[in-house]
């Protein structure tokens, strides 16, 4: 079946079997940083962007973002870069499985919410599971992140 | 993991519904769901042309497309206005963000999952949905119907100005609750849901007046075994009968209590 969006701003137009998951979409058209986790909905390793919110590409159908914009961390290099090393400063990245689908979210956190507190956070953050870093310094991370973010306005 | 051979945007609800009559043919919500099934799908019926995605405030209803998702009544600021914001706090333990963006309420509510948050809640509330051959029927009704293939085109809610409290167990953040309870008092008195048992919710309502405006504890006691003992709580994985049934009377009590606290 015919489908066109943008991914990173960039239109692709392609002819794809109906089952077609966005995730396996994203990967061939070389989105790597985009993850297969769970494929069950619950890691929130596959996060991107569906015109501008984060969503599950495990769990969404590639011809649901026809005429969309689909946004990976490929289109996000600079804020990506720029909270994943406050991630490390932070400790907050041991094995990195999750760090992919974090960042996307944390990104899209920071985008909806205006000075979110602590548990704003941890409720916008509650999808994106980490078996490693028991997550206090991933929220360190974030709070550090929003204060530069904060400072530099 | 499911197949589909074709995929139809359809054009307007006359389509999707003949399309639905056909035992391969499926309705697609947000999909989380039917993602985890392995049904061989012929044409998958999209409905999202068909601006189904909008929770409209009328004078004295709600009224929400089926494709609305469980996000956009979370963040709804008119919706949480009222029944104490009880909708945005019966999605929000959902698994994550993410998923609520693309999970739908339509799909939530026909499926009528046992384990359902929102269905527990709505169910309190003076609830119908809007059926596309069949019309408008009170939720009440709708949760014990069996399965057909009709669409479910909207869920509307009548605004009032009942007091509500949603509240469920969950053994960890994001997994599925253990049991969900919502309770209201209307002008009328009061009524409970309870879900997860591990059954779909079942609505009680306190019809010969146990519980007062601002009930003390021993009518708040009356009513907690009345509903133990006329709901059916079972086991599974996530815990046994009789556990369900203690959490239904703390979370009960709990709920009235939240209730009677907001006063009038
Ligand atoms: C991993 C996981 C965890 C979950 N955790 C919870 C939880 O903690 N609490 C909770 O309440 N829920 C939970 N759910 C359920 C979830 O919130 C949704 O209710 C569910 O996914 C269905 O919504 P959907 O939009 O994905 O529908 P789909 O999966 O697309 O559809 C579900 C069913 O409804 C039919 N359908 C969809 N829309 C319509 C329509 N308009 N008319 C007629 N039929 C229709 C479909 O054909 C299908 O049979 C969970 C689901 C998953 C997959
Ligand atoms: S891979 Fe999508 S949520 Fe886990
Ligand atoms: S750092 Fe290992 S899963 Fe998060």
């Amino acid at each position: 079946m015919k489908i066109s969006l943008w991914i990173n701003d960039k239109l692709i137009e392609d002819d794809i079997p109906a089952d077609t998951i966005l995730l396996e979409f994203l990967r061939e058209k070389g989105c790597y940083s985009v993850k297969r986790g769970c494929e069950t909905s619950n890691c929130g390793l596959c996060t991107v962007l569906m015109e501008g919110k984060p969503i599950l590409s495990c769990s969404t159908l590639a011809l649901r973002a026809e005429g969309k914009h689909i946004t990976t961390m490929e289109g996000l290099q600079e804020e990506a870069k720029e909270f994943g090393e406050f991630l490390a400063d932070q400790g907050g990245e041991q094995c990195g499985f999750c760090s992919p689908g974090f960042i996307m979210n944390v990104i899209a956190m920071t985008r909806e919410l205006e000075d979110p507190t602590e548990q704003e956070i941890k409720e916008y953050l509650a999808g994106n599971l980490c078996r490693c870093t028991g997550y206090q310094s991933q929220l360190r991370a974030i709070r550090n992140y929003l204060e530069m973010k904060k400072g530099a306005k | 993991m499911f197949t589909i051979k074709n995929y139809v945007k359809v054009k307007d609800l006359e389509e999707a519904y003949e399309l639905n009559q056909k035992r391969n043919n499926v309705v697609l919500g947000g999909i989380m769901w039917l993602k985890m099934g392995s049904r061989n799908i012929q044409n998958a019926i999209d409905l999202s042309a068909l601006g189904l995605e909008k929770i409209e405030e009328t004078e004295d209803s709600f009224e929400i497309g089926c494709m609305a998702t469980l996000r956009q009544l979370e963040t709804d600021s008119r919706l949480n206005s009222y029944f104490d914001g009880a909708i945005a706090e019966s999605v929000k333990s959902i698994v994550g963000v993410q998923f609520r963006n693309t999970a739908t309420i339509g799909g939530s509510i026909y499926g009528r999952f046992g384990f359902s948050d929102p269905l527990t809640c709505l169910l309190v509330l003076d609830t119908y949905v809007e059926l596309y051959k069949k019309g408008i029927i009170p939720l009440s009704e709708f949760v014990d119907m069996p399965r057909d293939n009709d669409i479910l085109v909207k869920i509307i809610i009548k605004k009032d100005t009942r007091k509500v409290s949603y509240l469920s167990y969950r053994k960890t953040a994001t997994d599925l609750p253990v049991l969900t309870c919502a309770v209201a008092r209307t002008e009328d008195g009061w009524l409970a849901a309870i879900g997860a048992r591990p059954a779909r919710a079942k609505l009680i309502r306190d019809e010969r007046k146990m519980l007062g405006r601002e009930p003390e504890e021993d009518e708040i006691a009356v009513f907690q075994s009345f509903v133990e003992e006329n709901t059916v709580f079972k086991s599974n994985m996530r815990g046994s009968g009789e556990y369900r049934r203690h959490l239904a009377g703390v979370l009960l009590r709990r709920g009235i209590r939240a209730v009677s606290e907001r006063g009038e």
